[in-house]
């Protein structure tokens, strides 16, 4: 089973390019206009994915954990401004959101690296870069979307539920009370995907990761062995993540006088 | 309750709250304009005013739904702020325009409020009955579901919401706004009765002039953000002092 995984030439690369040709011909002739938004991303797509084929063959080489920390650290900051830029819609808001995004992202992702890293796989060294990167970045993924979806759900949420966020705040409801169902909604929202994914997996979807892995030439069983630890942590992840943010998102709606801040109120 | 007997300000002279000098804005447009009023303890005290007078403005600074810019704002002596507001908001109540209804049952809405407060034991059977009557809703409302209600019972089943709390003081914004004549005028004379049963301070929003005319005690003519003129309800309704008030009252007549 030990197969060794078939070289793809930058030849190869360039055919597989032509695949774009499809998609672009296709919105071409339905007029969908998407035809440059094709062509950049999969320009950005390519750049991005060379540049960090580089970087990790540099960051495995040098081998230290101080940069496997900076790298780390990097990808949470861009999975922050992703998952904030969304939906922030002034840069007000986004100061508000940044923070609250930043810290969810960061907590739900690390707490599940750290235990899948030291208690399941026994990562040597600890900070061993091959095992880290992929496997927080798998988390990150999660964790960004699950905060972007729990922070724009909760704002729809207050917005559209303000009549009776407000008639409980009138009743004497603390803003955690008079919040608790669009909390409820927002965090249930947020974790659908991973919950999901999980009901799915193996019947609709074979996961990119296990794919790569059995492509690479690994035992399929053990391929799905890692599946399972990386499904279980991205749950986990996801609902760290959303349960965070929603919480911290949550006390921005409010004033420390209990009152719904105005910009609810549209 | 022994407040029942109070039925106006001369039997009660100290407000049941006291603006002084109040400002209020939402996004850049002035709302409350340097208001300064006294609002009577006890009695029926009735908002009048074209539409952007600030009438609801003025409410909901008085459980602090809102706080004003600038200015203060007291209630029995004690100004709003010093208040622990959770504390504030169970004892001066407030009824929405729209009702919201929460899921469930009626007594589950009810429950709702109970459970809100430091009451440990869910809201009784009896008190459930007790409040669908103060709001001169049968019984049998208890158990149906508030969301199927119509808007006159809605309206109904928020204002038994709002007592739960027992509160001293009900603020109302244009209860009556979205319901048929009809079902407004009922609900007016359960309004006024109930004041009269439990001595409750309503203080109401209104843009039906009938309703300052058949239930208040106290009214208070407000426009652009100022008081045209506050007073005794016969005195105002029937001769009002400003010319500003005489024309609103006229133009007001065929409502």
């Amino acid at each position: 089973m030990d197969a060794h995984p078939i070289d793809i030439s930058w030849l190869d690369l360039i055919f597989a390019a032509a695949l774009i040709l499809v998609a672009i011909a296709l919105s071409a002739y339905q007029k969908l206009g998407l035809e440059k938004q094709i062509v950049l991303g999969a320009l950005r797509a390519t750049v991005q994915l060379i540049a960090v084929g580089y970087l990790l063959v540099w960051v495995f080489t040098t081998d230290r954990w101080w940069i496997v920390l900076a790298v780390l650290a990097l990808m949470v900051v861009v999975a922050t401004v992703t998952a904030a830029r969304r939906q922030g819609k002034t840069a007000r808001d986004r100061a508000t959101v940044f923070p609250i995004a930043g810290f969810a992202i960061l907590a739900g992702a690390a707490l599940t690296l750290v235990y899948v890293s030291t208690v399941i796989v026994h990562v040597q060294p600890w900070y061993s870069p091959r095992y880290l990167i992929p496997l927080f970045g798998m988390i990150l993924a999660n964790a960004m979307n699950a905060a972007a979806l729990a922070l724009e759900r909760l704002q729809s949420e207050m917005e559209s539920r303000r009549g009776e966020v407000e008639a409980l705040l009138a009743l004497g409801a603390t803003p955690g009370q008079a919040a608790a169902e669009p909390m409820r909604r927002a965090t249930i929202a947020a974790m659908i995907p991973a919950v999901n994914a999980l009901a799915v997996v193996g019947i609709v979807s074979l996961p990119g990761m296990m794919t790569g892995q059995i492509l690479a030439g690994a035992d399929p069983t053990l391929a799905v062995r890692y599946q399972l630890v990386v499904m279980f942590m991205l749950t986990a992840a996801n609902a760290i993540t959303a349960a965070l943010a929603v919480a911290l998102y949550r006390r921005t709606f409010f004033t420390p006088a209990a009152q719904l801040r105005v910009r609810v109120a549209v | 309750m022994n407040r029942a007997l109070a039925t106006g300000p001369r039997d009660s002279p100290e407000p049941a709250f006291r603006l002084h000098e109040v400002r209020q804005e939402r996004s850049g447009k002035l709302l409350l304009d340097g208001l300064t009023l006294d609002l009577p303890r006890g009695g029926f005290t009735a908002l009048i005013g074209p539409s952007g007078a600030g009438k609801t403005s003025l409410l909901r600074l008085l459980n602090r739904l809102d706080d004003p810019v600038s200015g203060t704002v007291e209630f029995l002596g004690q100004p709003l702020t010093e208040v622990p507001v959770r504390a504030l908001r169970r004892r001066v109540g407030f009824v929405f325009q729209a009702p919201v209804m929460f899921a469930g049952t009626v007594r589950a809405n009810l429950g709702v409020a109970q459970r809100l407060g430091d009451a440990a034991e869910p809201l009784a059977d009896g008190e459930v009955a007790r409040l669908l009557e103060l709001v001169e809703l049968d019984a049998g409302f208890a158990d149906r579901i508030a969301a199927d209600l119509s808007g006159g019972e809605k309206q109904r089943v928020a204002l038994a919401r709002a007592l739960v709390t027992q509160p001293e003081v009900l603020l109302l914004d244009e209860p009556t706004a979205a319901l048929d004549p009809e079902v407004a005028d009922r609900l007016v004379h359960t309004l006024a009765h109930l004041r009269e049963t439990t001595g409750l301070t309503m203080i109401v929003v209104t843009h039906r002039l009938r309703e300052a005319r058949v239930a208040a005690t106290w009214v208070v003519m407000l426009e652009a953000g100022r008081v045209v003129e506050a007073g005794e309800a016969t005195q105002v309704m029937q001769r009002p002092a400003q010319p500003r008030t005489r024309e609103f009252l006229a133009a007001g007549e065929d409502h």
